[in-house]
């Protein structure tokens, strides 16, 4: 470090702007979550959820489907960035934190296209044939 | 890097450094609710969601898994258990996390910073989420038991 000024040396190692970028992110899938995780969560008293066919007629109706869509996306973005901020507070090392990071994207990334995957397929599967094969 | 360093200061929430107090308690519980959830509760969710769309074999051998197998065996008896145990888990950090979340709201608002208010409201939290726990359960092995 050279001698600077306090503020020199600091400067550009900040967040440059950004500082609430991630907290902002963290409250807004917050609420979207209150709302849609709230419904699953009613919904899940409120199903018989043994028969297989009343919980796909549930889950293939199209507000319901978008509704389950929506939450997985807020669901796993929400996650993400709570993760990572343990894995930033626990997770020491230069290599073993990117390896972390790297691994908990794959994941919420990942885990997020599996679900919209699998609603997109129990939506739009054909009713006489039924879906089949995940 | 602090974590580099031997002997280093925990840079954050670390158990042992801290005096256990309600507002400590419900912090550390907001993070490992939060992270319960999303760790078992979203891969429980996937696998759930999985079995839905594959078709009514998978999604009995789901329930007969996690839930309840009419002709259960050795196993499924013990994973019957277990499902039911990490089900309870998992509301109870839904709703440690939803009460816990809304007090950050307020806290994001400015308000309750006061010590008594704090407390009091941290301590709610932890009422509140074992209250609807139970509420809940109760009614769907109430629903279970009648038919």
């Amino acid at each position: 470090m050279g001698n600077g000024t306090r503020l020199g040396r600091v400067r550009g190692l900040g967040s440059s702007h950004h500082g609430s970028h991630h907290w902002l992110q963290q409250r807004l899938t917050a609420l979207g979550n209150i709302l849609l995780v709230g419904f699953l969560f009613v919904s899940f008293l409120r199903l018989p959820m043994t028969d297989h066919g009343a919980v796909l007629r549930w889950a293939s109706n199209p507000s319901v489907a978008l509704a389950l869509i929506l939450m997985l996306v807020s669901v796993f973005w929400h996650l993400r960035l709570g993760l990572q901020v343990m894995i930033e507070d626990y997770v020491h090392g230069e290599a073993t934190r990117l390896f972390a990071l790297v691994i908990l994207n794959f994941y919420a990334i990942g885990g997020a296209a599996y679900g919209i995957f699998a609603i997109v397929r129990i939506a739009l599967a054909p009713a006489a044939l039924g879906p089949g094969g995940m | 890097m602090a974590g580099n360093e031997p002997g280093a200061r925990p840079r954050s929430p670390h158990l042992q450094v801290y005096k256990w107090t309600p507002a400590m308690a419900v912090s550390i519980f907001h993070r490992i609710s939060g992270d319960g959830l999303a760790i078992v509760g979203a891969c429980l969710f996937l696998w759930w969601l999985g079995a839905l769309a594959a078709g009514p074999d998978a999604y009995a051998a789901f329930i007969a898994c996690v839930w309840h197998d009419p002709d259960a065996g050795a196993f499924h008896r013990v994973t019957n258990i277990l499902g039911k145990i990490v089900l309870i888990g998992l509301t109870w950090a839904f709703f440690q996390h939803l009460f816990s979340g809304l007090r950050h709201f307020v806290l994001d608002a400015g308000a309750g910073y006061e010590l008594k208010t704090n407390r009091l409201w941290s301590t709610l939290v932890f009422v509140g989420a074992l209250t609807a726990t139970a509420a809940t359960w109760l009614y769907i092995l109430q629903g279970t038991f009648n038919g």
